[in-house]
């Protein structure tokens, strides 16, 4: 493993709402096969990354590269068709649509959803199987986190984004799902995490960005910035 | 009792009508949550076009049966194609605009098409042919039944049936109520919402246009702004049925042509208007959103 692959490159990227630059001017990678966090406060413009990259949202400037192909210009089914799917913030399930309906849409892009991935999903999140014809809207909290991984997962995509999943989950819940992101890695694909809960990100990532404000203030291989003081300090809760 | 059971069919066959048109307005409020105000407008073009291709294909072909056949496919595919460029002209431009610029464009398309059909037909009502299906009419137990009703019962709940299956057993119409639920979550399944919106207004219109050839050839006089009664009707039954919930809009476009397919029969037709207005008040106390409208709690 020494010749890495890049499979995402980010630069220099800014994205605006209006006249308000939520996302101003950053870069990062990501290598095939890694787990990449980004972390950052409320409102430091994780989501607002991720959103760009997936198409939803246009930047304003810079570049967002994947294997070669420029995405900052490509509306987001296509994206999703390239192979980067994404768990969106705040899972975003389609409530009236019963779980098994919810994991189809996510093979959307294929002519028919793989049968062996969708039993992979519901070996992933046996609680999902067991609730396979529910209301997605009738699921608890953790299992709509489930849901729509899975749902992300159905696409096969080769990079997963995966916003804030442990947000407002029990610990054992966010242990249970950050063992799923550990297992998703180990299958193969690469994860670019955005996170706030800094510790368990670290825990599981090859490398991390730290976003304040919309600017990128630190990286480094996830042990590094686990030891760092203004890591420890800012996200971990310790005093120096 | 006799009454009762001829209003009964005679209602359900208005109501079947108003089912098809109410399918449309409920339709594109799901996917885009906008009133498409010309949607009525549209119905009224389509009995114009209809009665058009309808006197065309009367010269050239004697069988009714295959002049009806092609009336209804040819007019289909007219109307669904002016829904999508009445989405593309008056709705898309104006998508992340106030909601308040998509309703003025939505009234100023409807004010267009109906001049539009004033301009083209003329403000005199036209008359659709009376002998275009034969009169049989069957009496059974003192109720009666016309070849006519018979056949807009059959393919409106035909069509219904189809577009339930299609709505919620395939891949494109689930894709559908995903977009209707959460557009962006529906982008990141790999969704082209633009092509499920573009759909939409193609299904909508083309019930719609046959509800227009049910209207012209069940009451056979139509005039150029027959849109604004019948559209408004057919809003109506989806806001009872529950907006956006398609087997609402079937169920309220029953519910209400039953209804006023009583007050006629009992009281008179004057007073149907005004009690459709009163039913749905009461509906509207009871349950705000609808007979089969969903409790808003889950939004986002
Ligand atoms: N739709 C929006 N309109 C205007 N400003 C927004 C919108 N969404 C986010 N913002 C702003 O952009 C900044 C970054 O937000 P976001 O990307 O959601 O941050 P994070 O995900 O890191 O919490 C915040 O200041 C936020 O208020
Ligand atoms: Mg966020």
């Amino acid at each position: 493993m020494s010749e890495k692959e890049v499979l995402l490159k980010v630069e220099d990227l800014k994205v605006a709402y209006g006249s308000i630059e939520a996302v101003r001017g950053i870069s990062f990678e990501v290598n095939k096969g890694e787990v990449v966090t980004i972390l950052g406060a409320n409102g430091a413009g994780k989501t607002t990354t991720l959103r760009t990259i997936s198409g939803l949202l246009k930047a304003k400037a810079g570049s967002i590269r994947y294997k070669n192909l420029e995405l900052t210009s490509l509306p987001a089914h296509e994206i999703v068709a390239l192979g980067i799917s994404q768990s969106p913030e705040g899972r975003r399930v389609f409530g009236t649509l019963t779980v098994e309906e919810n994991l189809k849409l996510g093979a959307y892009t294929k002519k028919t959803y793989n049968n062996a991935t969708l039993s992979w999903m519901y070996e992933l999140f046996p609680r999902l199987s067991e609730r396979k014809s529910q209301l997605a809207g009738t699921l608890s909290g953790g299992e709509q986190q489930m849901l729509a991984i899975g749902r992300a997962l159905m696409s096969e995509p080769e990079m997963l984004l995966l916003d804030e999943p442990s947000l407002g989950l029990a610990p054992v819940l966010v242990k249970t799902i950050f063992d799923t992101i550990k297992q998703i890695k180990q299958s193969g694909v690469t994860v670019l995490l955005v996170e706030q809960n800094a510790k368990a990100a670290l825990k599981l990532a090859d490398k991390g960005y730290v976003l304040e404000v919309g600017k990128m203030v630190m990286k480094g291989d996830s042990k590094t910035l686990l030891e760092s003081p203004q890591i420890q300090e800012a996200y971990l809760g310790k005093k120096k | 009792m006799d009454i009762f059971l001829q209003q009964l069919i005679n209602g359900l066959t208005i109501g079947s009508i108003y089912a098809l048109v109410a399918l449309g307005y409920t339709m594109v409020y799901g996917v885009l949550k906008l009133i498409n105000f010309a949607h009525g407008d549209l119905v009224a073009f389509s009995a114009y076009i209809g009665l058009v291709v309808m006197m065309q294909l009367s010269g050239a072909i004697s069988s009714s049966a295959v002049i009806i056949l092609l009336t209804f496919i040819v007019t289909m595919i007219i109307i669904a194609a002016a829904g999508v460029t009445l989405e593309r002209i008056a709705y898309r431009p104006l998508r992340s605009a106030p909601r308040l610029s998509a309703v003025v464009s939505a009234l100023g398309a409807s004010l267009v098409i109906e001049n539009g059909i004033m301009l083209i037909w003329g403000p005199r009502p036209k008359i659709f042919p009376a002998d275009i299906v034969p009169s049989i009419n069957w009496n059974i137990g003192g109720v009666y039944i016309g070849l006519l009703q018979l056949l807009v019962l059959v393919i409106s709940f035909t069509l219904m049936f189809i577009l339930y299956f299609f709505v919620n057993r395939t891949k494109l119409g689930t894709a559908m109520r995903a977009s209707a639920i959460d557009q962006d979550a529906a982008r990141l399944m790999g969704i082209n919402v633009n092509k499920i919106i573009m759909t939409t207004f193609i299904i909508g219109s083309a019930l719609g246009a046959v509800g227009g050839l049910f209207i012209g050839m069940y009451y056979r006089g139509i005039y150029f702004n027959m849109g604004w009664i019948y559209g408004l009707n057919a809003f109506v039954a989806a806001i009872i049925g529950g907006i956006g919930n398609i087997p609402g809009a079937m169920l309220g476009g029953l519910l209400l042509g039953v209804f006023n397919a009583l007050i006629s029969g009992y009281l008179s037709s004057s007073w149907a208007l005004a009690l459709t207005y009163v039913l749905l008040i009461v509906i509207m106390i009871f349950r705000p959103t609808g007979i089969l409208g969903e409790r808003v709690a889950e939004k986002v």
